[in-house]
């Protein structure tokens, strides 16, 4: 197995949440893993970004190359689309829709809207709606991550593993609260596919 | 006591340090460089040994601590970024004078393409200059291995060793097997002692030692496991590639690569290694992560007519970090098929938080200089280097650490009024207490704002050495009391800030106004971490 994902957002909304739970994931299946993270410049806002690369045979580099993504992962709509080029052909994006808007120039939402409608492979919905819905809206990313499960070479089960190993120190009830987030942007992206 | 771990480069270079037998980390903070010392002040079997990891006021004190705790016999290891290294420098060349006794590892975190940084720049040349062996890991697994090598290679040559990292390696997780967890050593002082004071009739001595030295040094290139030739069927191309530049480099072919390969991974350069794959191959290409450092000696050494390509013919570019895509590109393969980059992405660049304290810095600051003709704001290194950017535009230069006074002091030489330095406590705890001592011997008309926001933020909030001391610091050095004045920076007091710097500017002496108030990014850790403590209790 191999996928190579980029995921992206801006710096603060915490978008190594989800490299940690599928690296924990992947090491205890044993497989190979490669993740570049940013680090530095402690400001929030800006664009942040991080290659995650998965394999059951060694990795070479620790960035992927353009043309070498099965998946975006984003947790802002026009970050998603930030990475598009190193998207394979068919590649799919997952993304939160909601934007967020610091810069001055940031584009119509409709514009954004329309671009990612270009890309027939684009699961994107409102993860922090999703995320009060079934469960706190601190579980967002794990909404996100659910979405993105489908097209990830691992199991659910393992990453549902992932989820637990990162969250077990927290207690049971915010185990479950994560899982039950995970779940549903898992059978949302299921209904897209 | 072996077990996988998913680490950070710097991480796996940490726990190799601690399990080496480490007694001491001394480091300031730097990106990509901070995370090797954080991991160690927050690892159970540091802990436990009671390992030192607090946090040096600059790199330069970091360095000179760390061979001192090297002279005694003890493995230390000193950490920054690729420019601590320009302050760190008279204690890091002299420190190959006099030869480390304990094994001594110096990581000097480069970051090409400036991810966070003011240059680029490529420490291995300082390591060559000093004649100091280097080591550059291309996995975390190297990065790991190499640090028991390290200090066991530091004890037998008796010399310290550089470890040259870069941000793609510092800051990639990876996959980790970790080994035997080595005792410290035991206190042991050096037997040769002449070579520790570098005085001319001791250093003319040690120097022709060095020089022999050297040639061992480069012996061991030569057979080092992490200097490897791998051979191919195609010889019309030899291949070298450096540290991470050899995985960009097998990233290309998947199914193995056609050329002969020389990884590099260990300085001084292994000459043997590298005229084999010249005299075996038609052609050379140099794939470097750094600045043609290879390229241009390998030219000088071997005078050979084939062709030497790399950074200087332009087949790589000279500029910024190296990716699988421009190596794919000089080797001529095509690129792989992609979808179109999107036309409405705008950029996004970091600005300060909002409610951060240096924002009431500057806002005070841009409407009392509205008030004069030709002020001049002379800036430092830190999260307030953002006051060059839109909104605020309030700073005229941003060179190294501590410039920010030294350069106002001598504009105000020159006869400049305003003129203002801005810059934060760890800054001016780690480079601006010797140019305010200038300053303040001559009395300059100046002022100098400290934006004190208790921590080191850039780099992620590290303790800032000067915490509680600065108006003693300042006083102490000689500055007039009643001239260092202290204010909250808060957007209420506004117009408070206004006046007490419209003052100070007019005073014809130097003041220094310290504007204080928490990072919001620390204080809210350090309110969550008080909360947590509270729920225990
Ligand atoms: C010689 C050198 N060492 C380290 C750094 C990395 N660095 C840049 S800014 C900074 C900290 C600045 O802290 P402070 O002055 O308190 O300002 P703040 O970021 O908190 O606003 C550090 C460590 C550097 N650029 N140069
Ligand atoms: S991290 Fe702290 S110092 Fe840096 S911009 Fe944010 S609030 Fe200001």
């Amino acid at each position: 197995m191999k996928t190579d994902i980029v995921l992206a957002g801006v710096g603060g909304q915490g978008i190594l949440s989800i490299a940690t739970i599928l690296g924990a994931a992947a090491l205890n299946e044993d497989l190979y893993i490669k993740q570049a993270e940013v680090h530095g410049m402690s400001q929030r806002g800006g664009d942040v970004q991080s290659n995650l690369r998965i394999s059951s045979s060694p990795i070479a580099s620790d960035l992927i190359p353009l043309g070498g993504a099965d998946l975006i992962v984003s947790l802002e709509p026009m970050e998603a689309l930030r990475y598009v080029q190193y998207l394979k052909p068919g590649g799919w994006i997952v993304t939160s829709t909601a934007p967020f808007v610091n810069i001055p120039a940031y584009p119509e939402m409709s514009v954004i809207e329309a671009e990612l409608n270009k890309w027939p492979h684009t699961v994107a919905f409102d993860m922090e709606e999703m995320a009060k819905e079934v469960a706190t809206q601190r579980s967002s990313n794990m909404v996100l991550l659910g979405a993105a499960a489908p097209f990830i070479d691992l199991e659910t089960e393992k990453i549902e593993q992932g989820i637990r190993t990162v969250f077990g120190a927290k207690g049971e009830k915010i185990v479950e609260s994560n899982l039950k987030a995970f779940r549903a942007g898992l059978e949302f992206a299921k209904s897209k596919m | 006591m072996n077990s996988k771990h998913l680490l950070l480069g710097d991480e796996a270079l940490a726990l190799g340090a601690i399990n080496a037998g480490l007694s001491g980390v001394y480091a300031y903070p730097g990106t990509p460089s901070t995370e090797i010392t954080e991991f160690i002040q927050l690892n159970p079997l540091a802990r436990e040994r009671k390992l030192h990891s607090h946090w040096s006021a600059n790199e330069k004190t970091a360095m000179e601590e760390a061979l001192g705790m090297s002279f005694c016999g003890k493995r230390a290891l000193v950490c920054m970024k690729h420019v601590g290294m320009n302050v760190a420098a008279d204690g890091f060349v002299n420190s190959a004078f006099t030869g480390a006794n304990g094994g001594l590892v110096v990581v000097a975190a480069d970051d090409p393409s400036m991810h966070s940084s003011q240059n680029e720049q490529d420490s291995r040349f300082y390591a060559q200059f000093a004649f100091i062996p280097s080591l550059e890991p291309s996995s975390q697994q190297e990065a790991y291995d190499m640090m028991a090598y390290a200090y066991d290679f530091s004890e037998k040559m008796g010399l310290p060793v550089l470890m040259r990292m870069v941000t793609r390696m510092a800051h990639s997780r990876g996959v980790v097997k970790t080994g035997e967890v080595r005792e410290q050593n035991p206190v042991k002082y050096p037997e040769k002692t002449r070579q520790w004071v570098l005085m001319p009739s001791n250093s003319k001595v040690r120097y022709k030692e060095l020089l022999a030295d050297w040639d061992k040094c480069r012996e061991a290139s030569e057979n080092s496991p992490f200097n490897t030739y791998t051979d191919g069927p195609d010889h019309s191309k030899g291949i070298i590639a450096n540290g991470i530049a050899y995985n960009y480099l097998m990233e290309c072919f998947p199914e193995g690569c056609p050329f002969p390969v020389l990884k590099i991974s260990q300085y001084p350069l292994p000459e043997k290694l590298i005229r084999r794959l010249v005299d075996e191959c038609d052609s050379v290409l140099v794939v470097e992560e750094g600045q043609p450092f290879i390229e241009e000696r390998i030219k000088g050494m071997l005078g050979t007519p084939k062709p030497i390509m790399g950074k200087l013919t332009g087949l790589l570019p000279r500029t910024g970090e190296l990716n699988p895509d421009f190596v794919r590109k000089a080797l001529d393969l095509p690129e792989l098929p992609r979808e179109e980059a999107s036309q409405v992405v705008m950029p996004r660049p970091p600005a300060l938080c909002q409610g951060c304290s240096h924002r009431d810095v500057y806002a005070a600051l841009n409407d009392v200089l509205k008030e004069y003709e030709n002020p001049k704001v002379f800036g430092d290194i830190g999260c307030y280097t953002l006051g060059w950017l839109s909104p605020f535009n309030a700073i005229d230069t941003v060179v190294d650490m501590g410039a920010s006074i030294s350069m106002a002091k001598g504009a105000a030489d020159a006869g400049q009024h305003p003129s203002v330095a801005i810059i934060g406590d760890s800054t001016f705890t780690h480079s601006g207490m010797t140019p305010l001592l200038d300053a303040i011997n001559e009395n300059n008309r100046m002022v100098a704002i400290i934006s004190d926001n208790l921590t080191t933020g850039m780099t992620g909030g590290q303790d800032s050495q000067g915490t509680g001391k600065l108006e003693d610091i300042c006083i102490g050095l000689g500055a007039d009391p009643a001239h260092v004045r202290t204010i909250d920076a808060l957007p209420k007091l506004h117009s408070e800030l206004m006046d007490l710097l419209r003052e100070e500017i007019e005073y014809p002496g130097l003041s220094v106004v310290i504007c204080r108030r928490e990072c919001i990014q620390t204080a809210r850790r350090h309110a969550a971490a008080k909360a947590k403590e509270a729920a225990k209790k």
